[in-house]
């Protein structure tokens, strides 16, 4: 990408960002040897601030190669001319887009990729600090992929499910668009969500810090229905779904989650799915960790025992201090963040600001949210905005009068079930920091986020018990 | 038996709300109370060509052997470029994780996770390998040269001996260290219940 014969064919001024951005790739990736450690899993490299925000403008060069003719727009955008007027002239042409949509080019946030060795087995989090609402556009929701985002055509895609089932069956997309269908909005956040915030402030933005959660309307058949077709045989106790992917994707799911709100979804968003969500179907487990919800799932083989993959052992286990780790730990627990103002905003000055965020809880509806503006001493009220759904995102707002003195902002949030979102210090207690020798632990931690807000209005990621 | 409780359950949910004249009442997604037999039977080839899965005690476990030697001719041409040649460092900027060494680690505050101090069971390691392996060309290692890698890194890692033949049977009989180390989920594991 560095060498100019790749640069044949764009412009001058194109040609100078792209250059600029493997600059900065190339720096990233000097960075990141200088702080490379033999601690390290491989699964997460070290990283520091240099190298994450320089990483993240290469990715946005990798994306310009790719679009080519739009090269000057972000992504997702085309490269329109700005008009002098537009109200002295008409404007573009009705359809001229083919038929597809794109945003503003004036839009630019993208998905950041966490620098991963591979960008096969890599993840990519939400710009949250700028989220409205509380629906993820399908294009920013954030991904965790194991081995790349495969390509499937829809029609030679086929499930098959088996095991303990009284007769096995295979069906296309087809014959599961024919059965009877639902929609519901949920979030799925990863279990990793936070992995670097357990030890200190380690990420600048709540992109960094949250940005593996999102929310979607998802739309397919209940598992429960197919369950029902194939007929499951007496002493079943789990399945296995698993992915077309090039990591063929595994996880063992209990039974009785199967039952009751599982769905095999195939639309996201009033379209189909995103490949990188799973093109054409994948499973959707409401409130578990997000690499359970099978991408691309090819295969369900109902069993008595759960099948002990790599991806429920080795990994996504919760290592303990005293040296045992918890698995199957699929719950994502009661958690909420401030979005604005977060990390690296900078407020202008003495006065009104209407704090704003997410919270949510795989086990059910979010009750309330608690906010303070003074690191825990007091709790005011948030609001939430309606209708509050159960295992989604819900979008909180608190009216503030900052008076220019430091501050630090928190939220903390309560689910239907009465738990009440911990302190990170309360997680460190029950856990232990002996998990991961470089963060301290890794899956689940959803402690309540500060963010310290100084007297110049530059806000950081802090933690204050 | 929960399976046929389910089943009465949701009939009757329907069938009530039905009879009621709500309609409103019937959930969306709901089977109406019946079966619709859409999709085919899938036949014993449809469903041996993708399950590939092993399971701890033995199940699924193909044909085929290999042995320690294989193994080493096997891991050198096919797994060290990543994992590096004696399996405790994997070569940087590859993303392999380490296979060997770190056992009695786990409560260090620095925890070493491989196959051979965090891993529970051996047949991870072939349905692993089978199923991701190597990186670039998932897939396509052969049952006897998977059973002989296995072999190969549990012996490397002090686990099985030397001239442990793996094959389906005795996949299923390796004691991994690390086979205790992993409880239930107890979470909520902190109460602020109000």
């Amino acid at each position: 990408m560095s060498k100019n014969t790749d640069l044949d064919g764009y412009d001058a001024k194109t040609r100078r960002m792209m250059k600029g951005m493997a600059a900065a790739e190339n720096r990233a990736l000097a960075a990141r040897a200088e702080e490379e450690c033999e601690c390290k899993e491989g699964m997460f490299p070290s990283i520091g601030r240099r190298g994450f925000l320089a990483a993240a403008g290469a990715a946005g060069a990798a994306a310009l190669v790719t679009r080519g003719a739009n090269a000057a727009a972000p992504p997702g955008a085309m490269d329109y001319p700005v008009q002098k007027d537009p109200t002295s002239e008409q404007g573009r042409l009705t359809s001229a887009d083919g038929g597809y949509g794109s945003r503003s080019q004036f839009e630019s946030e993208v998905r950041w990729r966490f620098p991963t060795a591979t960008k096969e087995s890599s993840w990519t989090m939400v710009p949250l600090d700028k989220s409205q609402g509380i629906i993820t556009p399908s294009g920013l929701h954030f991904e965790r992929h194991h081995g790349g985002i495969p390509n499937i055509d829809p029609a030679k895609h086929t499930l098959i499910v088996h095991g303990m089932v009284n007769q096995a069956r295979k069906y296309t997309m087809a014959d599961l668009m024919r059965f009877p269908s639902i929609s519901r909005q949920h979030f799925i956040e990863c279990s990793g969500n936070g992995l670097t915030e357990w030890k200190k402030p380690y990420l600048k933005t709540v992109q960094g810090t949250h940005g593996l959660t999102s929310t979607s309307e998802w739309t397919g058949v209940p598992l429960s229905t197919i369950l029902r077709e194939v007929g499951v045989k007496d002493g079943a106790g789990w399945i296995l779904a698993e992915g077309g992917d090039a990591a063929v994707m595994t996880r063992s799911v209990p039974l009785d989650k199967c039952w009751s709100d599982a769905m095999l979804a195939y639309a996201q968003n009033g379209e189909a799915l995103r490949p990188e969500q799973g093109h054409p179907l994948r499973l959707l487990l409401p409130g578990y960790e997000g690499n359970t919800h099978i991408k691309w799932l090819r295969r369900i083989e109902v069993s008595d025992k759960p099948f002990m993959s790599r991806e429920e052992t080795s990994k996504y286990t919760d290592l303990l201090n005293g040296g045992k780790a918890r698995q199957f730990s699929f719950t994502m627990e009661a958690k909420s963040v401030i979005t604005y103002p977060s990390g690296e905003m900078k407020l202008p000055g003495a006065g009104f600001y209407e704090l704003t965020g997410l919270a949510w809880s795989g086990r059910g509806k979010v009750r309330r949210v608690d906010i303070s503006t003074d690191g825990g001493a007091s709790w005011g009220l948030a609001q939430l905005q309606t209708p509050i759904q159960s295992i989604c995102h819900t979008r909180f707002r608190f009216p503030w009068h900052w008076d220019g003195k430091p501050a630090i902002l928190q939220s903390r949030c309560q689910d239907e079930t009465g738990y009440t979102q911990p302190t990170i210090k309360q997680l460190v207690a029950v856990r232990g920091l002996d998990g991961h020798a470089k963060f301290g632990s890794i899956y689940h931690l959803n402690g309540i986020q500060s963010w310290g807000v100084d007297s110049d209005g530059s806000v950081k990621n802090v933690h204050k018990y | 038996m929960s399976t046929n409780i389910k089943k009465l359950t949701l009939g009757g949910c329907c069938v009530i709300a039905l009879s009621l004249g709500i309609a409103n009442a019937v959930e969306a997604g709901s089977n109406y109370g019946h079966k619709y037999g859409f999709g085919t039977p899938a036949s014993a080839a449809d469903i041996s060509k993708i399950d590939i899965d092993v399971m701890p005690d033995g199940r699924g476990a193909p044909p085929g052997q290999g042995t320690y030697a294989e193994g080493k001719k096997v891991y050198a041409a096919t797994c060290a470029a990543c994992h590096g040649a004696d399996m405790a460092k994997p070569v940087k900027g590859t993303g392999a994780a380490p296979l060997r060494g770190g056992r009695g680690t786990l409560t260090s505050g620095k925890p070493k996770k491989t196959v051979e101090s965090y891993w529970p069971y051996a047949s991870t390691l072939f349905d692993y390998t089978k199923r991701a392996m190597p990186f670039y060309e998932p897939g396509s290692m052969n049952d006897n040269d998977i059973y002989a890698v296995v072999a190969y890194i549990l012996a490397e890692g002090g686990i099985i001996s030397k001239d442990t033949v793996m094959n389906a049977k005795t996949l299923a009989n390796v004691k991994m260290p690390n086979r205790n180390g992993f409880i239930s989920d107890p979470r909520p594991d902190i109460f602020l219940y109000d």
